[in-house]
């Protein structure tokens, strides 16, 4: 299973590198999502993985017992989704609003804050 | 008496929630926003205060013991930061209220501005390494809304370029907090810097401390990684480019020097500091040959941010307790001449009409007062004494060549020209040359009709940070005392993890 996972982010991680390089806005906002989902799914990998054993205090008992799930990862999951989730949404209309201002969705043509005065690139 | 380390945060955030409830009121907001960050600046040197007499604070969030619960901590160094973000965001407060026009304070600017204060505040206070994200996170959300309000053509495409790189940055700070957390088990920096060097299993440590490097290394714009930083800087109002160009690469800055000599001392990660300092020397000199090549007042000042970086990092990475103090001073003195800078390019705009340095001329003949105050934090930046920037350079050069790293000291002295000759040219260019457009053409007249209430609220702020600069250079010893300490706190991490650790509550 945890081999199967690191494929997994490998993969996310692969094509999301490749999607951010691209020069199209949409690609670019892809890549960026996938980034988001490579890095949570690595928090769950690397947080070792339990299958099947809640993180409960059993009755009678007063601490955990071996083994259980360490909740802190998915905690901290939950939390990056939800921030990778409003950040992605405020992106996704940026993005569209630079698309709709400038007429175009190609990187390569957005340079103007880049450019000295006068200059071709 | 530990629960004032939360009212850094807990202010912007109510200012902030007010603000939004009576959002037809801007009167109300200008006020509450101006008194909002006021108080701040009050609650913070209380903060300071009681930091310097007790010691470091410490406080649970929930009632939760550490290294289970959220921690905030406030050592020296936090509370000193704090202190900047409190004057800066009191001088933005009002330079805001001359120079913002009523549809950006309709669209939410001032609550924006509160929680963008929330934000670094909550960087700079927390003591835990997910909820450090969390408040990146925060400030970042804010400064993308703030970089972008207005629309125009180039604020988007700055923002694009600002927006990608930052959330880049953020999927790998987030994959660096996964790993760590898989390699030792805890995410508490007190905790942290107690259980690393005890590890078995070392092998990702390394990989984790490089991770965190870029992440910073974006943040704070050192110099493979600050492309963004001349693409969008350049491009909102003049007042929020200068509470960015203040406090956000900062906050990267801090966040490099708490990971790397609290937490990550051990030797897996000691070749970070060699890194840093052949970067901080790339830095340093890309950032001021790019600020040499501008005629742009704004691109100009933005590059020098870079340069500056390079010093801080320069310094940080020297590691011995003096470098770490000077390089802490340079980034008090920096906050402030740098804002400040802005702020005025930002009159010089208004009376002239274009960022353009080639375009404009004959400042000084009308306003010589404003000549005064350009040279203060002008040659402050370049490090002439008496003013603060002298100090400054003359720690982190004196560090660097006590440490025998005599050519990076060489650098930096050399750039140190190069700053100056660059402030010179922005000096020449638009206060001393005659006015290419004739006489005629000296006064902007947009100027003329603000109301004068409106321009007290733009030369007060400058007149406080020149005040500050001034300061800083004379009263020398006190600010150094502070931020001497703040640095043998930093590298003796053990009265930090007795904060923390210690049940102290």
């Amino acid at each position: 299973m945890t081999f199967l996972l690191a494929v997994i982010v490998g993969v996310l991680y692969a094509a999301g590198t490749y999607l951010i390089l691209r020069r199209s806005l949409v690609k670019v906002i892809f890549g960026l999502m996938l980034l988001g989902h490579a890095a949570n799914l690595m928090i769950f990998t690397v947080g070792r993985l339990t299958k099947g054993a809640p993180a409960f205090v059993p009755e009678g008992a007063e601490a955990l017992v071996e083994p259980f799930a360490d909740p802190l990862p998915q905690a901290l999951i939950l939390t990056a989704i939800v921030i990778g989730f409003g950040v992605q949404a405020f992106t996704i209309v940026l993005f569209k609003r630079t698309y709709q201002e400038l007429g175009t969705e190609d990187l390569d043509r957005m340079k103007s804050t880049d450019q000295l005065p006068g200059e071709k690139l | 008496m530990n629960r004032i380390i939360m009212l850094p945060i807990l202010l912007p955030l109510c200012t902030a929630a007010v603000m939004i409830f009576f959002r037809r009121r801007i009167l109300l907001h200008r006020m509450l926003n101006a008194a909002g960050t006021a108080a701040m600046v009050g609650v913070s040197l209380v903060l300071l205060s009681s930091v310097h007499a007790q010691g470091i604070l410490s406080l649970q969030v929930g009632g939760w013991e550490a290294p289970f619960g959220i921690t905030f901590v406030a050592d020296m160094l936090s509370s000193i930061m704090v202190v900047a973000t409190a004057f800066i965001g009191f001088t933005t407060a009002l330079y805001s209220l001359g120079t913002i026009d009523e549809k950006r304070e309709h669209f939410f600017y001032y609550p924006l501005l509160q929680i963008l204060l929330m934000g670094i505040n909550g960087a700079f206070l927390t003591g835990d390494i997910f909820n450090l994200y969390v408040w990146f996170e925060v400030m970042l959300i804010s400064s993308f809304v703030l970089l972008v309000l207005g629309g125009r053509p180039q604020q988007l495409e700055g923002a694009i370029k600002y927006v990608t790189l930052n959330l880049l940055s953020s999927s790998i700070f987030l994959a660096a907090v996964g790993i760590l957390y898989g390699t030792a088990g805890t995410l508490n920096m007190a905790d942290l810097a107690q259980k690393i060097p005890l590890l078995e299993h070392r092998e990702m440590l390394s990989v984790v401390a490089v991770l965190f490097m870029i992440t910073f290394g974006i943040k704070a714009a050192i110099f493979p990684l600050f492309f963004w930083l001349p693409a969008s800087y350049h491009t909102p109002p003049m007042a929020v480019s200068a509470i960015f160009s203040g406090l956000l690469t900062k906050v990267g800055v801090y966040a490099i020097m708490r990971f790397f000599t609290t937490i990550f001392v051990h030797e897996e990660a000691s070749f970070i500091h060699q890194v840093l300092l052949v970067l901080s020397a790339f830095t340093m000199v890309v950032g001021v040959l790019g600020a040499v090549a501008q005629y742009d007042m704004r691109k100009l000042l933005s590059f020098h941010i870079i340069s500056q970086i390079g010093y801080m990092i320069f310094a940080l990475a020297i590691q011995s307790p003096l470098a770490i103090a000077g390089g802490l001073f340079y980034m008090i003195h920096n906050i402030v001449a740098k804002t400040n800078l802005f702020y005025l390019s930002g009159i010089i705009r208004r009376l002239k009409g274009s960022w353009d340095l080639r375009e404009i001329g004959g400042i000084y003949r009308f306003y010589p007062m404003l000549g005064l105050l350009f040279l203060v934090p002008a040659l402050g930046l370049a490090g002439i004494p008496p003013l603060s920037g002298f100090w400054a350079k003359f720690l982190v050069i004196k560090a660097g060549l006590d440490s025998e790293h005599y050519l990076l000291a060489g650098i930096a002295l050399c750039v140190s020209m190069l700053t100056l000759y660059s402030m010179i040219k922005i000096w020449n260019e638009a206060f001393w040359k005659d006015d290419p457009l004739g006489e005629g053409g000296v006064e902007d007249e947009a100027y003329l009709r603000i109301p004068s209430t409106r321009k007290a609220m733009i030369v007060v702020p400058i007149v406080i940070l020149g005040g500050l600069t001034v300061i800083f250079g004379l009263w020398f010893e006190p600010f150094f005392g502070l931020a001497d300490r703040a640095a043998l706190e930093l590298l003796d991490a053990g009265e930090y993890i007795d904060a923390v650790l210690g049940g102290k509550s």
